[in-house]
């Protein structure tokens, strides 16, 4: 049975007080925090089996290695790999796009080209794609977004798939509007009107909150950050379809990712070392894989649904104060356990400090979606995003929270 | 923070002083520019008319305009009043430091609302160091 307040008991952060009222912590979007399990599970790395991995011949190394082996394996397994190997080691999402903009797109994007993005992409998702666009000339296409529903414009995505990209890269769960786009539909799309593009998923808000299966999404690259489900900061993963992996030259060179090295010349490592240059994050690493096997324990359905059913209840709590308005899908089913919204009338900075006086951790900018921020004609709005451990009690608060808004406001 | 949001900064924030931005054409004494805390959403404009006299040190009239937080509206609301009434001069101006704004504010300003109280002083110098740079590139044509 799935139980959000005995969840709570694995996170020792969540009995801290702030500002005197117990932390209800509801920014989970930005990072996750981290159970008993977790944090264990990087001391013992530290405490028991600590070496250098494919390294030394010693027992020490021998652990290490293994264990690093085996969280790649177990991560592997939960996103829906074939084959742990196509599963490369980052430290967060934006590295893992960074990797594919440099290792495949400098070799397969030239002058002319298009690569194709969403307006409501986070600035990991845009950046990379700006800076490879002017490394080789190619040039960007934004698929529309739907100002009401915060839905992708799958008339406008059809039209950019028709100028034939060689990249398609959008997110799965937007970091904003909390909109869930429909990967199969978009991969469905991308296979009749652009067969040859690519396509890439920015996985950071889907992986933590919801059943990911890459291998069936039908997808080319998908990145995701460890620190986002639960797992330690400075792990992340990037899944590549094996047979584009195997013909992508390495990011980073160095050592661990070669098989020899000669004066002039050097043969690479086979995958998946041979894109793991220089000591890999092993303590991450088991991190990971012990917040994966947390997740799994949960299971990711009953997560999904338990955060769906806060955010469903924080859109009709926040829309009946009458003094907020709310951005992304007003349809639960169409969106993840997040909540975007303004406070009539005052700044989103004052309502989050307004609220941590109360305990309560929110966001509040433009939460690294400057353009789709832009295009709504906002300069910054508040975040409430859910993990499995939040519960009714604490959308209460941030109701009260709001409340106490309007008070010293005088709105 | 119970003490930040003090009814003169509320007041402020809700009812800016010299709030406004100046009409269209431009004149030389004018110098108008934008600040911002991108990440945090606050966007600003502030203008002032330097005085065109034989000093070329006094300020004729400021104002601004744009979108931020309370503190951030607030400091710049307390900070035109400020030059305002007590007709500084460019000199003022520059010396104008941190701890004067906050002062002004009258509150403890956290290390995160740092960026929001100070907001105005880095408009100012560089509405200063145009305004200067503007007049001297007239001066020297005359």
């Amino acid at each position: 049975m799935f139980d959000a307040k005995k969840i709570r008991g694995d996170f020792p952060i969540l009995k801290r007080h702030v500002n005197g009222k117990l932390l209800a912590y509801l920014d989970n979007a930005a990072t996750s925090q981290k159970p008993r399990q977790v944090i264990e599970s990087v001391s013992d790395y530290y405490s028991n089996h600590n070496a250098n991995v494919h390294r030394g011949i010693h027992k020490l190394g021998d652990e290490a290695t293994s264990l690093y082996g085996e969280a790649r394996e177990v991560v592997a397994e939960f996103i829906g790999a074939n084959d742990s190997t196509e599963l490369v080691f980052v430290r967060n999402t934006t590295e893992g796009i960074n990797l594919v903009a440099y290792a495949w797109g400098n070799e397969n994007v030239g002058e002319g080209d298009v690569i194709v993005l969403s307006e409501m992409e986070h600035h990991s998702n845009i950046v990379p794609w700006q800076e490879l666009a002017k490394r080789v000339g190619a040039r960007l296409e934004y698929v529309r977004v739907e100002r009401e529903t915060g839905e992708l414009d799958w008339v406008d995505l059809k039209r950019k798939l028709q100028l034939k990209p060689k990249l398609l890269a959008v997110v799965q769960v937007s970091n904003f509007l909390g909109t869930i786009n429909d990967v199969a539909n978009i991969v469905r799309l991308a296979t009749r009107h652009a067969p040859r593009a690519k396509i890439l998923i920015d996985g950071a808000q889907a992986v933590p909150h919801m059943p990911v299966n890459v291998s069936l999404l039908g997808v080319d690259f998908y990145a995701f950050s460890g620190h986002k489900m639960l797992g330690p900061m400075g792990i992340g993963g990037l899944w590549v379809k094996r047979k584009i992996l195997t013909a992508m030259q390495p990011f980073l060179t160095g050592g661990g990712m070669i098989s020899e090295v000669h004066k002039k010349k050097t043969v690479f490592a086979d995958l998946p070392d041979r894109f793991d240059a220089g000591t890999p994050n092993v303590a991450g690493a088991r991190g990971l894989r012990a917040a994966v096997k947390y997740l799994q324990q949960m299971g990711m359905k009953n997560i999904f649904e338990h955060e769906q059913k806060l955010s469903q209840l924080a859109i009709t709590r926040l829309s009946n104060l009458g003094f907020v308005k709310i951005y992304g899908p007003k349809d639960s089913n169409r969106r993840g356990g997040l909540v975007a919204f303004e406070v009539k009338g005052v700044h989103a900075h004052d309502v989050a400090q307004v609220l941590d006086s109360e305990g309560i951790a929110v966001r509040s900018g433009h939460h690294c979606t400057m353009p789709m921020h832009t295009k709504l004609n906002l300069a910054a709005t508040v975040r409430a995003s859910f993990a499995l451990y939040n519960t009714e009690e604490e959308v209460a608060r941030l109701v009260q929270g709001l409340k106490k808004v309007k008070k010293v406001f005088r709105i | 923070m119970d003490d930040i949001y003090r009814e003169q900064i509320i007041d402020h924030y809700k009812n800016p002083r010299n709030f406004g931005s100046f009409d269209g054409g431009s004149d030389k004494d004018l110098v108008i520019v934008k600040e911002a805390n991108a990440s945090c959403g606050d966007l600003f404009e502030l203008g002032v008319r330097f005085k065109n006299n034989k000093e070329k040190a006094g300020i004729e009239e400021v104002r601004f305009s744009g979108v931020g937080c309370a503190i951030a509206t607030a400091a710049m609301s307390m900070v035109t009043e400020k030059i305002r009434k007590e007709k500084l001069k460019v000199r003022n101006i520059e010396k104008l430091r941190e701890r004067d704004m906050v002062e002004m504010l009258g509150i403890e300003v956290s290390p995160t609302r740092m960026k929001c109280a100070t907001l105005p002083l880095r408009a100012l110098r560089n509405v200063l160091r145009k305004g200067i740079a503007g007049r001297q590139a007239v001066g020297d044509k005359l």
